[in-house]
């Protein structure tokens, strides 16, 4: 478990990572965390030449409201989300992901740029971040780009990202009055990838009903999916028990895990509806209490 | 009169040793630095079975910094191509042919830095031809089959055959049985895993012909005389040093091959060097335990009476027996798999077999394969209520040997030592609210949720052993200690086992303070280097205070003897007017004319009587009449999340009978650490391979380790049976909870499910694996 050679560039400015990008192509890639990084140089399934570490560069890691939307910096560490009282309080289910991202050794470094950025769908902020349809702003030598979430995950470890470009923001709408959102991870130990995870958030009418719902999933597809037909069922409709347990059979419809170490992918299926069941009647009791 | 407490026997004195760990101040092999050191790095095989072709170093030493690349080739022509294994079989050390299992050490680089090494690694090019693995021990022995030891003279994957208790008898009594029960077991593959891996630095000084090896040794002295044997270096020009050691369980008694390729570098180069295994490595190539395929059958009275057992098991070793079994014993002390019930007959039977995987079936934890026996029966125990419609804890009430039965001879030979079954039990059964915890299960099961309850009453068999019997490479296995009382009464302590986390420098110093009277931390225990402390087998299989600590004891009491004759001598009174109370030798109706231990030390240097040799010391090499056999009764109640399958422990009670306790703390510390490791293999551990024998759990994501999320809060409570052959009654108690807790927590998860039908889960119980059960049922979520 020793990375190979490589070189470390460390970058002081957005400016300066970029050109550095830029100058080396794709031999080199940006360090944030280092947490999913560094494991893959070990295991040497990566091999970058360079490595441009964006720790230093300043203003990467704010967590504020501003006109409407919740901007979290690219260098946010999970450490931060699980303690910030404005996520704690306004948007709970951002604090249920990031409280069962890895483990605390692993959450004091990793950011939440990094997470989404690595376009793995076994981590746990993709999925949220799908149901609280949020955007993701890039940085590139062209300037800044605003990338829909929808549009953000390409393919298993690939995104919409360009190797010069660097994730310096997320922004998600501030939750609307009614509105709830939960996270829901099913995994064999601390410090596991899940074996299904789902983000539920749901936004009532003044009568109670359904008026948008958001539901993505983890690890159960080749990249981090949303689970349209399910959000759809749920639109317009009064919740209740028995709606939700529709939902979640079609959530869990649109999944294809793979089998492996675990479970064999109908078993993934189940957790994936179970989890979407329990993320809902979550998402849902706080809905009733905003 | 010393005003410092004694703090012998029973009291829970802080580990001494972990003020250095807490500081981060241990030295552990990874921190031994030597001048010039370079380093070694291992070129394993992507295949469990192929013949190598060729193996081209050219590329690797072009490149700047390697040093040198070795191969079995070349070792062969050292004649250290293979070596001997403890159980008496043989191991490559680097293939000269073929490689027989995955991650198999195919040739070693030598470098100037660890990162050279990782990357000339790569670069040593290896050709092979891939051969059919076998991997099922069960297809092994077919005729036909591929061969994994060619090299053997029987062309067979067949091992040994080893049976114990009387198979006539057995046979009789199923044949005539009202009820006999039978089902499958499988206990997989499970890995030590000790956070520290293994390795070793090795340093030559050609002037001097001395060899140092610092090792991650759980058996410095046998290793020592393991590896003058193998190289012909004489024995007192090996020094083996084994430092502070990051956990043991079994790992580190096997000698592997990195170890010997190590060695032959710095012979050769004149360096010292050093190898230290990455996780992925300990965890694909180094000795695992398990893997035992078991079939069962109980045979019974209707009114669940256990007349007989049956059992025969089918023992995967992988390419090379590599356990560190007493070379009686190839199955370990499997069977002692009657446990804790009298019955009138047992017949157990054992075939080891060869396979395409890392060699081993260490004891980790187990005391040699007690953790497979003890399974066995607890199991079956359950299945028989299970049929007769009794209750778990009633059966076993029924069938405990009893109190007065003690010395108990089982009907595969073993002689218990003493016990008291019922009190243990219904002391736990009390604690937990037995009868409460049945009435609640019925309430839940008619709501339809799936709560149980299981128990384990087991018993373990520790401290091998006497000489008549235990062996391990023809060496007896019993174990020493040196104590030596200085001039103003502090003492020094040396023993031939070696603490990996046991807490050896605390218990064994309570030891002599006890037996003596001298203060605890005026006590210092040295263990590990084999040029200091007294020749001993090593710790594991529960074994340093059964017999280290007895030998600990014995060689006080000498000490004492002298002490006596000394006390008299300043007193002026005849040594048998000489009682020793209350820490000082006192005379016989004057009690206040004493004479302290710290006084007679004094003396020993000073005013000795005439006569008498100087000095206050001694040594003991003991020999330990019998084993001891600890107990416990463990409950444990789960709930199951039908949504997915998990199983939750919602309350775990151990009481455990290790006899007496020597420091209560050190006893409960290693029943929680246990108790952890013995729901690992119930809930999580499985060492998998695929088809191709490739192992699919390398790392730490894939090889699930509980952590203290995962781990359920553990009540411990004990009652205390001594032994009535050790000095100081004491058991060994480090593997009990290893051993007693997986049966507990997979017969809950049983009776949890066994109104359905349910009789039997192999572990680990995955939640994958319980919910196929649940979707079977028809109780899925
Ligand atoms: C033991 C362990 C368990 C884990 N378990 C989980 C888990 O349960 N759930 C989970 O979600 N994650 C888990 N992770 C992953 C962890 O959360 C990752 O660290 C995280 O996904 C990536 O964040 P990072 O800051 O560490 O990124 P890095 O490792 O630094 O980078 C990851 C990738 O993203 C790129 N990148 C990083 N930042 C940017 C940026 N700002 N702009 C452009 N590209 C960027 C890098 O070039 C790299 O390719 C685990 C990690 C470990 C080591």
């Amino acid at each position: 478990m020793i990375p190979g050679p490589f070189s470390y560039r460390k970058a002081a400015s957005l400016e300066e990572a970029i050109a550095l990008l830029q100058q080396y192509g794709g031999e080199a890639k940006v360090l944030s965390g280092g947490q999913s990084l560094i494991p893959m140089m070990k295991f040497r399934l990566a091999e970058p030449a360079v490595i441009v570490d964006i720790n230093r560069i300043p203003g990467l890691d704010a967590i504020e409201e501003r006109n409407g939307i919740l901007a979290i910096g690219g260098l946010v560490r999970e450490v931060a989300l699980e303690r910030s009282p404005l996520i704690r309080q306004r948007y709970p289910i951002i604090a249920d992901t990031a409280e069962v991202v890895a483990d605390p050794l692993v959450r004091n470094l990793a950011t939440i740029g990094g997470n989404l950025a690595h376009g793995d769908p076994a981590n746990d902020h993709p999925a949220t971040m799908l149901a609280l349809r949020a955007e993701v702003v890039a940085r590139g030598p062209g300037g800044e780009r605003v990338i829909p979430i929808d549009d953000f995950f390409v393919d298993t470890f690939t995104t919409a990202l360009a190797p010069d470009e660097i994730l310096t923001e997320i922004r998600i709408p501030a939750p609307p009055p009614r509105s709830g959102g939960a996270y829901m991870k099913f995994e064999r130990k601390v410090g596991d990838y899940a074996v299904a995870a789902a983000a539920a958030f749901l936004v009532l009418d003044e009568a109670g009903k359904i008026a948008r719902a958001g539901i993505g999933l983890t690890n159960v597809y080749y990249k981090p999916i949303r689970a349209e037909a399910a959000e759809n069922a749920l639109v317009g409709q009064v919740p209740s028990d028995g709606l939700f347990r529709t939902a979640a059979e079609l959530a869990a419809q649109a999944t294809d895990p793979t089998t492996d170490l675990r479970g064999p992918a109908e078993y993934k299926r189940a957790v994936a509806r179970t989890m979407t069941l329990r993320a809902l009647k979550a998402a849902l009791s706080r809905a009733q209490v905003a | 009169m010393t005003t410092t407490p004694i703090r012998g026997l029973g009291h829970p004195v802080k580990r001494k040793e972990d003020p250095r760990f807490i500081r981060g101040k241990g030295t552990y092999v990874d921190d031994i630095k030597l001048p010039g050191m370079l380093f070694l790095d291992i070129v394993r095989s992507p295949y469990a079975h192929a013949r190598i072709k060729r193996i081209d170093p050219s590329k690797a030493l072009a490149m700047p910094g390697v040093v040198d690349v070795i191969t079995g080739a070349e070792l062969e022509k050292a004649g250290l191509a293979w070596m001997p294994t403890l159980m008496s079989d043989r191991q490559m050390v680097l293939p000269t042919d073929r490689v027989v299992y995955y991650a198999q050490e195919v040739a070693a680089v030598v470098a100037t830095d660890r990162y050279t090494a990782a990357d000339a690694v790569l670069a040593v090019e290896v050709e092979y031809e891939p051969l059919t693995p076998v991997l099922d021990p069960f297809k092994a022995l077919e005729p036909g089959a591929p061969l994994v030891r060619p090299d053997r003279e029987q062309k067979t994957n067949h091992i040994w055959h080893w049976e114990a208790g009387d198979k006539e008898k057995t046979d009789r009594i199923f044949q005539e049985a009202e009820v006999v029960v039978s089902q499958d077991l499988y206990i997989p593959r499970i890995h030590v895993c000790s956070i520290e891996t293994c390795g070793c630095v090795v340093n030559y000084d050609r002037a001097t012909d001395k060899l140092t090896i610092w090792m991650t040794s759980q058996a410095p002295h046998a290793h020592r005389t393991v590896f003058s044997l193998v190289s012909g270096i004489p024995e007192h020009k090996i020094r083996i040093i084994s430092p502070d050691i990051g956990g043991g369980f079994g790992g580190k008694v096997p000698v592997y091959p990195g170890y010997v390729i190590a060695t032959y570098a710095a012979l050769k180069l004149g360096k010292p060097i050093k190898w230290i295994e990455d996780r992925s490595e300990n965890l694909q190539a180094d000795s695992f335990a398990r893997d035992y395929h078991i079939h069962a059958e109980l045979a019974a009275t209707r009114d669940g009476r256990i007349r007989a057992m049956r059992v025969h098991t089918v023992a995967d070793h992988g390419a090379f027996d590599a356990a560190a079994n007493p070379s009686k014993f190839p199955a370990g002390l499997f069977s002692v798999c009657t446990g804790s019930y009298d019955m009138e007959a047992a017949h157990v039977a054992v075939d080891g077999v060869y396979t395409n995987k890392p060699p081993g079936g260490v004891a980790y934890r187990c005391s040699f394969r007690v953790t497979e026996a003890v399974h066995t029966i607890e199991r079956m125990v359950d299945i028989l209520a299970d049929e007769l419609g009794m209750d778990p804890a009633e059966i076993r009430f029924k069938n405990f040997i009893r109190p007065e039965q003690f010395p108990y001879k089982s009907p595969t030979g073993w002689e218990y030592d003493s016990g008291n079954y019922p009190a243990t039990l219904q002391k736990a059964l009390d604690a937990i609210g037995y009868q409460e915890l049945r009435r609640e299960q019925a309430e839940r099961r008619a709501r339809g949720e799936l709560m149980g309850i299981g128990i384990s009453t087991f018993t373990e068999i520790v401290g091998a052993g006497p000489s008549h019997t235990f062996d391990i490479l023809g060496i007896k296995m019993f174990d020493s200690a040196e104590i030596r009382v200085h001039p103003t009464g502090s003492a020094i302590v040396r023993i031939g086992v070696q603490t990996q986390g046991q807490g050896h420098e605390t218990t064994f110093a309570q030891i002599v303070a006890e037996e003596l009277g001298l203060p605890v931390e005026n006590i210092i225990v040295e263990h590990g280097d084999t040029d200091t402390a007294p020749y001993g087998l090593g710790t594991y299989a529960s074994r340093s205070t059964p017999t280290a600590g007895a030998a600990t004891a014995v060689a006080a009491r000498k000490i004492r003897e002298k002490a006596r004759l000394i006390a008299a001598h300043l007193l002026e009174v005849s040594p048998d007017d000489l009682e020793w109370r209350d820490y000082a030798f006192r005379v016989k109706g004057a009690p206040d004319r004493f004479k302290t231990m710290q006084e007679i030390a004094f003396a020993a240097y000073t005013n000795f009587p005439q006569g008498l040799e100087g000095g206050l010391e001694a040594v003991c090499y003991y020999d330990p009449p019998n084993l001891t056999f600890p107990f416990g009764a463990y409950v444990c109640v789960v709930d199951i999340d039908r949504g997915t399958g998990q199983v939750k422990i919602r309350e775990f009670l151990a009481v455990d009978d290790c006899g007496t306790i020597i420091n209560p703390m050190i006893v409960e510390g290693q029943i929680h650490g246990g108790l952890t490791m013995g729901m690992a293999p119930a809930l999580f551990e499985e060492i998998v391979y695929d088809e191709n024998g490739t192992m699919l759990t390398g790392t730490f994501m894939d090889y699930l380790l509980p952590t203290a999320m995962e781990t359920p809060h553990w009540k411990t409570d004990k009652t205390v049976t001594p032994s009535p052959h050790h000095p100081l009654g004491a058991k060994g108690v480090g593997e009990s909870p290893t051993i007693g807790a997986p049966p507990a927590i997979v017969n809950a998860v049983v009776d949890a499910l066994s109104h359905l039908g349910v009789r039997h889960i192999d572990i680990p119980i995955t939640p994958a694996k319980l919910y196929q059960i649940l979707v079977e049922k028809g109780v899925a979520e």
